[in-house]
């Protein structure tokens, strides 16, 4: 009997705990930017299954996840650095480490979190599990295109005298810091490919992008693209675009213009241009589904309201839609089945198929903006 | 042709004769605005822009940068999706932190 009994129990135990274990593979955050929450959704359901509060001011805010997906690290405007628990819920340190900060980066070992900040310009970089500060990077200017590098590095960019850094943390102790000068004028954004090899910074006081090669022992700056507006006249820019890793589309890369309705194509080798596309308005994010087969674009202000998706191999636009005013980001599914948006004013997360381009499913939301899946947490520069 | 549908397009929001909209332009300011100045304007990649920090500025040229933008910065004209009074109302409402 007694045997029986613990038998029992046992067997309950483990139905209890199957039930109480969240793994969180397909979950993800959106960021809802005026109320300061993250929405907790789970891919495979289509919903939204939680929600988080107490972030502060997440307009513009951006996060990146721990190597385990537990944890996320939440960038908010107002200089706040948060560690949240996805399988709990709830914020489990926070840190109010700079007046103003735009994004920031994990590095490749998980142990080092590193944030960009606009005032006091620089980079502070933190202890994953405590938010200990660990190191404080002053640059007397705002700093820009933050990523984790190969080699617990980390790499940015200064908008004011268009210079990038690279802080290599191998080491312990100090940060070993290159400084490579002449970037550019007043770089905007910048990626690192999912490789780590290449770094490219967009420019808004100049036409063209400057891109570095970071399996270079002494990286010089590369100049792509210049003057790609020349002969045509710039348009007032209402919003900077996103550059970020996923501008890698079969042999190419995607890059947005600045100032212009187009998107440009270089070859990723040679970083010679291959072609452009005309699109509906200025390109913010310019995304290659994980396969690269095709290329999602939305736009900027007063034109965000509509997605173009452009054909890989010929350049064209194929499909373009509508999804509602202010559609601020998109993320892909990690195999790039389905696409999640974020259409603010509609306070709305809707979800299409990458194949038929049917919408599958609105998630509420109050004014959502990024979207991030956890599968991020294995990719580098993201 | 990009001139003529951006014309179009902000014909569509900005009505000369019409008083201007509170609730449309102050949800253009924090949000559009606050692409770069921060969705509560304290700042990002454009400066501050509460009212303690544009108290040198009178409403009239205030609503003209509003309109022209400042060459040689990142700060862009908002004439073409915007009439002279929504800018006005813009100016009043950064100067003092409140609608008109």
């Amino acid at each position: 009997m007694k045997t029986f009994l613990s038998l029992l129990l046992l067997t309950l135990g483990t139905a209890t705990n199957a039930e109480e274990i969240r793994a969180t593979g397909d979950l993800g955050l959106v960021v809802e930017r005026a109320r300061g929450s993250l929405l907790v959704i789970d891919q495979s359901d289509r919903a939204a299954i939680g929600r988080i509060d107490g972030l502060g001011d997440l307009s513009h805010a951006s996060l990146v996840y721990s190597p385990d997906e537990r944890f996320a690290y939440v960038f908010g405007r107002d200089g706040g650095l948060s560690k949240v628990d996805i399988v709990e819920g709830k914020v489990s340190a926070r840190v109010l480490q700079a007046g103003n900060s735009i994004g920031g980066a994990i590095s490749d070992d998980g142990s080092l979190v590193a944030v960009s900040n606009y005032e006091p310009g620089g980079v502070r970089v933190f202890n994953a599990d405590t938010l200990e500060m660990l190191a404080d990077i002053p640059t007397a200017s705002k700093t820009i295109g933050l990523v984790d590098a190969p080699g617990r590095r980390f790499v940015f960019t200064t908008w004011d005298d268009g210079e990038t850094w690279i802080a290599d943390f191998s080491k312990s102790g100090a940060p070993e810091i290159t400084t490579i000068p002449e970037m550019g004028a007043n770089p905007y954004d910048a990626l690192i490919t999912g490789d780590g090899r290449t770094y490219i910074t967009g420019l808004f006081g100049e036409d063209g992008l400057t891109a570095l090669d970071l399996w270079n022992e002494a990286p010089q700056p590369i100049r792509i693209l210049q003057g790609y507006g020349r002969g045509k006249e710039d348009l007032p820019v209402y919003k900077m675009p996103h550059l970020e890793g996923w501008a890698k589309a079969g042999d190419e890369f995607v890059l947005p213009a600045v100032g212009h309705h187009e998107v440009l194509w270089i070859d990723a080798a040679t970083l010679a241009e291959t072609g452009r596309t005309d699109t509906y308005g200025q390109p913010v994010f310019a995304m290659a589904r994980p396969d690269g087969r095709h290329v999602w674009v939305n736009f900027a202000h007063p034109l965000n309201d509509t997605i173009q998706v452009i054909d890989t191999m010929t350049k064209e636009v194929i499909h373009e839609f509508k999804p509602g005013p202010a559609v601020l980001h998109m993320e892909f599914t990690p195999r790039g089945h389905e696409v999640w948006i974020s259409v603010r004013d509609a306070g709305k997360v809707m979800i299409y198929d990458t194949q038929s381009f049917e919408k599958l499913r609105e998630i509420e939301a109050d004014s959502p903006s990024g979207i991030f899946f956890t599968a991020r947490a294995h990719r580098t520069g993201l | 042709m990009r001139s003529v549908a951006v014309f179009l397009a902000s014909a569509t929001l900005a009505h000369a004769d019409e008083p201007p909209d509170s609730s449309r332009l102050s949800h253009l300011v924090h949000q559009d605005c606050g692409s770069c100045h921060g969705l509560t304007l304290k700042g990002g990649l454009g400066p501050d822009i509460r009212p303690e920090a544009l108290s040198h500025y009178d409403a009239e040229i205030l609503a003209d940068v509003v309109l022209d933008g400042i060459p040689g910065t990142a700060m862009p004209p908002w004439r073409p999706s915007m009439s002279e009074a929504e800018a006005r109302w813009i100016a009043e409402y950064l100067l003092t932190g409140y609608a008109p």
